[in-house]
């Protein structure tokens, strides 16, 4: 077996955010970290949507990211921390839309290591200088520079160390333009690791330490060191220099605290929801933070890990600060990263869920919200503030949502099914955490928002919109053609019938175009109106008898067929006339469609015209004065073309403002191709094929994205669009559409109106690039697994929050407490999250989703401190003509040290059409049950370490067999026949098989290596692939002839053997082995396309989705395997972590090519891509094929 | 190579690569090196802080505080000395 990995949907959890003008404009951007994959996004402030613009994949880990702008400069970098053991520097190229690598210096060794630096970056307010430092010892400082051509230069290391210190926290102190100075929040641990008694430990204390970077000595000297409370976490640095009093904020525990060499500290205490439900002994983090500088003060927005965001004001004369101000500002989810632009707007990027573009609306200065100054929190210096404050959290006031983009972290479980019958299957998938989980029903196709519906008087056939003058910005009509009529409608602020347009209502239309300068043009059966814009009509009738079949048209050249396959071309001469051009050609066939080429800005005309007949085959046509309607190349087809498209897309290969010319073919049995048209010869080269759906294909010109696109119609509509330097083709999810034409208003600049049956429509298309358009269902708790009952098609989700009052307990305490619970002074949980509760509390709930209509209709509330933690669906043999639904929870569990007071299965049975549930019994376990199975017409469970069959009982389960060989705890299991695949939590996957003779369940055979499993698919009979805690997947298979033999042996004597190294008596084999880079959560055999092959799904923790295709051929194997290897030398990784290293992070790689890399041969220049090309033997063209053909196999 | 450029390379290595053992190396200097390696590769790993995170229900930056405060004595104080 030999796989090819391709990323479908990259993770979308953030993990780094930072702002500023990448562009070198004044627009202002944001870059985002995806850990391995960084994002450029733009938000548009006068829409307030943020765009994608480009994503480039590092292969690496990125930890940190900072920015800085050279003095003087109007530009902004981009410094990563990652694991790769150096320091990038890099610059975004707006022109060729690409991140460049400006500096790469190596400092250590690959990985996240404690002593290698890239955990933390500080940049030098003024851009002189950045800090990369470690979680412990290390400390790195770079002098930024630039040279006399005014490059950037970088200097060589100065080295901040001190060992035996832990770092919490770096950040770049504001000092205007004196020597930079870096602040650290250290702990010195060798006096505790060498005190037995533990009273080192206890005089520890957290240091703030300031280190200077002397640029006159070109050294890092400790400038001044401050203890701090031993419970800080981070560090905000306040503006300095003009703009403020310099200093940092230091964020403890339940406080803040203002610190600057020789200068008063002030402390203010963070307020605290108000909450009778309160855990008074909690303290409360700042979690991020971030400083908005405006033109005359600033202010800071810090968030605690509730969420609640506070605004921070700081009072100062000179240097000197008077007071600190703390006040509750809005509610949000809790962020990896918050920005605040200068148009005012705020973009949080959510640890978990979907991030958010909020809008200021107010700054929170005169509202009744209670503030809190320092001044009245006066304590003795560097004393523990003990004083709690309150404030009561409310709906957002300040803040307004704006825009949202998507984020799946974290994906706790997915599934791929086809439960509402549709052409290709959903993936079901587990998302979110707390109240605002969701379950997310994805589908591929471009998410299309519907702008408007209106119904037609009759069928129409087609719809075209049109400009009245060359110099429109906007759509002015909406033509509609029926079998027997015409009728023009008027954009305006309503659409409307016009009727003295000059069009020729009492025929259908085949064309209608803007001509000229002024004019219209409208072609029908019997001939061509040309509508001048004084409404002279200028008519060319048809010659007597024939018709007007097909007619293309650009703003200066006609051409249309006359039934028997005559055409005949027009041009539009210098004062505006339609002039016939003397040739006509006779072709071999009836022709059934026409394209001629797009008008470029400034052109009077263009050179090609494609023309498609029945007899198959596409010809490529001369329009040049002298060669008029001369053939120049011909294609033959599998079907009758039944539409055809040029257009000009900027090329792949970012180079100036070249194009490339493509002609898109769609044939009557379904196909689209697209082939390249050479410019100058006119010879169609580099077909690209894809079949569609069952009806034949129609294509419409659109824009999208910026750039010329095509909408292809089939049995669903299709588009094709450049985004990022790639041609994407995706599915829309819209239902089939007859006709389409673009259609561009004030409202919408790229709208499409189409028809679908007796109705017109209008949409528009807003996320390019996002292959899965989800529909959510809201969720209680955290979801942990799912499964589907597969004969009512309901899903039953276990949901489970630790930490959190259920509502029994909830309702319980609060009577307790004396308070009644009343409905309208509940918070909503959706934004400001469950009630807290203590460690070793759960909150959990079994619930019945009806996946079709998304309604939720059972839920049931495990009572008694429950946790559900798996789930199962199966039938048992002594009642088989019943569903049931086994729940394995564990009561008061708590994680560290890991302890409960039972385990329980409980058996639910299926009622009321499945969905519903009724309790038939709850059997005590004595450890927690992890994974359960349905095995036979009996329950396979897993718990704890036991593996354990149950049948079911009047009053509980009844134990038949178990095994008790698995060294930890059984996390996931699988079924075929009598074998049984576990994985183990930490000892990788066990084959076992189950005996019935004896009744007894063997492990014959184990993993060679520990594994830390997560989840698993059995992908054959001997085959299983699996994912592990560190991001790793892996694939096993028991050689063939011991599988037979165990299969063979009855008696099962070889099946137990001698124990082999602590294990079991034979090892399986490792057939590929790949690290993803994030934790894999669900696996699956599955076919994404109707009768296409079948692959490997999965979905990993921080909101991914992947595949890896099996290869077919020895030849492909080669060629990818050489193709990965050549790109691994042309463009090695941004962040500078080595590729083969970074997929090879625990293990190396075996069986696997990396399908995202081979992608990026589409980003290499024009050079590169024909030297890679020339070792391979190909074509560039042929490369790129092969590449995109792999994509499309997948999907 | 004579043993008094090996021991002072060793020394070297040791002192540039915080956790590399010597013959003495205790069973407690082991495990300390041990675990606060391991917590620096969960925070420099982010995809497994956040499934700490989510496990224990807790912020990342909470996770993140939690265990930059255990690297200080992940396996208790030392054991007394056996001069």
């Amino acid at each position: 077996m030999f796989l090819y990995n391709l990323t479908l949907q990259a993770p979308n959890a953030i993990n780094q955010a930072i702002l500023g003008n990448f562009s070198g404009t004044r627009q202002q951007e944001l870059i985002v970290s995806h850990v391995s994959r960084i994002e450029l996004l733009r938000p548009d402030t006068t829409t307030g949507k943020v765009h994608s613009i480009l994503s480039h994949d590092v292969f690496g880990v990125v930890r940190s990211l900072a920015s800085f702008r050279l003095t003087g400069a109007s530009k902004d970098y981009i410094v990563i921390g990652s694991d790769s053991g150096r320091i990038v520097i890099l610059e975004y190229n707006p022109a060729k839309n690409v991140f460049e690598k400006v500096h790469q210096e190596t400092f250590g060794k690959s990985g996240c290591r404690r002593i290698v630096p890239g955990q933390y970056l500080a940049t030098d307010p003024k851009g002189r200088a950045v800090m990369i430092g470690s979680m412990e010892k290390q400390k790195l400082v770079y002098i930024l520079n630039r040279d006399i051509a005014a490059r950037l230069t970088i200097g060589s290391p100065l080295e901040a160390h001190k060992s035996h210190t832990i770092v919490h926290y770096c950040t770049g102190v504001d000092v205007g333009f004196e020597n930079p100075i870096f602040a650290c929040l250290e702990v010195d641990y060798s006096e505790a690791d060498q005190d037995p008694k533990g009273e080192a430990l206890r005089e520890t204390e957290k240091m703030l330490t300031y280190y200077e970077l002397d640029l006159g000595l070109n050294h890092v000297v400790r400038k001044w060191s401050e203890a701090v409370d031993r419970k800080a976490n981070m560090l905000v640095a306040v503006p300095g220099g003009t703009d403020g009093p310099s200093g940092v904020l230091v964020c403890s525990e339940n406080y803040i605290t203002y610190k600057h060499i020789a200068s008063a500290t002030l402390s203010v205490p963070i307020p605290r929801r108000e909450s009778p439900l309160e855990n008074k002994d909690r303290g409360l983090l700042i979690v991020s933070g971030v400083v908005h500088k405006m033109k005359n003060s600033f202010f800071l927005l810090l968030q605690s890990e509730e969420g609640d965001l506070y605004k921070v004001t700081i009072d100062y004369t000179g240097d000197t600060v008077n007071e600190i101000k703390i006040k509750y500002f809005d509610t949000v989810s809790v962020a990896s990263g918050l920005c605040i632009l200068k148009s005012g707007f705020l973009f949080v990027a959510s640890e978990f869920g979907n991030h958010h573009f909020y809008q200021f609306e107010k700054l929170g200065d005169d509202d009744d919200t209670p503030e809190y100054s320092s001044n009245d929190f006066m304590g003795a210096d560097g004393e523990h503030l003990n004083i709690r404050v309150y404030f009561k959290p409310r709906p957002l006031e300040n803040l307004l949502l704006v825009d949202e983009l998507a984020s799946m972290a974290p994906l706790t479980d997915a599934k791929v099914l086809n439960l509402t019958d549709e052409d290709t299957p959903q993936i079901y998938a587990l998302c979110g955490r707390g109240a605002r989980s969701t379950m997310r029903i994805l589908r591929h196709g471009l998410e299309v928002t519907e702008m408007a519906v209106s119904p037609l008087p009759a069928n129409p056939t087609a719809v075209w919109t049109t400009r009245l003058t060359a110099d429109d910005l906007y759509d002015q009509y909406i033509v509609v053609s029926f079998s027997n009529a015409t009728l023009v409608l008027s954009i305006g602020e309503t659409v409307e019938e016009v009727t003295d347009t000059g069009f020729l209502a009492t025929t259908p239309t085949i064309t209608v175009q803007q001509l000229g300068q002024d004019a219209l043009l409208q072609v029908y059966p019997q001939g061509i109106r040309h509508i001048r814009a004084n409404k002279q009509v200028t008519e060319w009738r048809a010659p007597g008898g024939r018709q007007i079949v097909r007619a293309a048209t650009n703003r200066q050249q006609v051409v249309i067929a006359l039934t028997g396959g005559e055409l005949v071309y027009f041009e539009v001469d210098d004062v505006g006339n339609l002039s016939e051009s003397h040739v006509r050609r006779e072709m071999s066939g009836n022709v059934t469609c026409l394209s001629i080429q797009p008008l470029p800005k400034g052109r009077r005309r263009v050179r090609f015209l494609a023309v498609g007949c029945d007899d198959n085959t596409v010809r490529i046509l001369s329009l040049d004065a002298s060669s008029c309607l001369e053939p120049l190349s011909l294609q033959a087809l599998s079907a009758i073309p039944e539409s055809l498209v040029m257009i000009d897309m900027p090329d792949q290969i970012s180079e100036g403002s070249l194009t490339t010319l493509y002609l898109n073919i769609g044939l009557q049995n379904g196909v689209l191709l697209r082939t390249v048209l050479d410019q100058t010869t006119g010879q169609l080269s580099d077909t690209r094929t894809r079949f569609l759906g069952a009806r034949a294909v129609r294509l419409f010109e659109l824009n999208m994205a910026g750039n010329p696109s095509v909408l292809a119609l089939s049995s669903r509509p299709w588009l094709s669009y450049q985004l990022q330097s790639r041609i994407h083709l995706n599915p829309l999810s819209y239902e089939a559409l007859e006709y389409a034409a673009s259609f561009t208003s004030k409202q919408c600049l790229e709208g499409v109106v189409a028809i679908a049956g007796k109705e017109l429509k209008i949409f528009t298309i807003e996320k390019f690039g996002q292959v899965f358009n989800e529909t959510a269902i809201q969720l209680t708790y955290t979801p942990r697994r799912f499964v589907v009952n597969p004969v009512h098609k309901t899903i039953a989700v276990i949901e489970t929050d630790h930490q959190t009052y259920s509502t029994l307990e909830k309702k319980k305490r609060l009577e307790e407490l004396g308070f009644a619970m009343r409905e309208e002074e509940e918070l909503d949980p959706v934004v400001f999250g469950h009630a807290r509760s203590l460690p070793g509390k759960w909150a959990s709930l079994i619930r019945i989703l009806n996946p079709a209509t998304g309604e939720t209709t059972f839920t049931l509330e495990l009572e008694q401190n429950e946790a559900a933690l798996s789930v199962a669906v199966l039938n048992f043999a002594v009642e088989a003509n019943e569903l049931f639904l086994a729940v394995g929870t564990a009561a008061d569990l708590t994680l560290q040290p890991k302890s409960l007071s039972s385990g329980f299965i409980h058996i639910y049975k299926f009622v009321n059409e499945g969905k519903g549930l009724e309790l038939v019994h709850k059997t005590p376990v004595e450890e927690v049950p992890q994974a359960l199975l349905h095995f036979q017409g009996r329950l396979l469970a897993g718990v704890g370490k036991i593996l354990r069959v149950y049948d079911l009982g009047k009053r509980k389960l009844l134990r038949k067999t178990e095994n008790r060989m698995i060294p930890n705890a059984i996390v996931t299991l699988h079924n075929q026949g009598g074998r049984i695949i576990i994985g183990d939590v930490q000892e990788s996957l066990h084959y076992a098989s189950y005996i019935p003779a004896d009744n007894k369940i063997v492990t014959f055979a184990d993993d060679k290596s520990p594994r830390w499993v997560t989840c698993s698919a059995m992908i054959d009979y001997d085959t299983v692939a699996a994912g592990d805690k560190f991001g790793n997947f892996f694939v096993n298979r028991l050689p063939q002839k011991l599988s037979q033999e165990i299969d063979e042996d009855e008696a099962g004597s070889k099946s137990v053997g001698k124990g082999y190294l602590h294990g079991a008596a034979h090892k399986v084999d490792m057939l590929a082995h790949y690290h993803v880079g994030d934790i894999l959560t669900s696996l699956a055999k599955t076919s994404f396309v109707a009768g296409g092959r079948e692959m490997i799904l999965y979905t990993s923790f921080l909101g991914g989705i992947g595949i890896f295709i099996p290869f077919q051929t020895k030849e492909d194997i080669d060629f990818f395997q050489t193709l990965e290897m050549h790109m691994r030398n042309e463009m090695p990784p941004l962040a500078g972590r080595d590729h083969l290293s970074y997929r090879g992070y625990h293990v190396p790689v075996k069986g696997t090519v990396d399908g995202d890399i081979c992608e990026q041969y589409n980003l290499l220049s024009g050079d590169k891509k024909r030297m890679i090309a020339e070792e391979l033997d190909r074509t560039p063209a042929e490369i790129q094929k092969k590449i995109e053909d792999m994509r499309i196999r997948a999907i | 190579m004579d043993r008094s450029n090996l021991n002072s390379q060793l020394e070297h290595l040791q002192s540039k690569y915080v956790g590399t053992g010597h013959p003495d190396t205790s069973k407690y200097e082991w495990g300390v090196n041990q675990a606060r390696d391991s917590y620096a590769s969960y925070v420099g790993h982010y995809p497994m802080i956040s499934y700490f995170a989510v496990a224990e229900n807790e912020s990342i930056a909470r996770i993140k505080f939690n265990i930059t405060e255990k690297m200080l004595q992940p396996c208790g104080p030392p054991p007394e000395r056996r001069d």
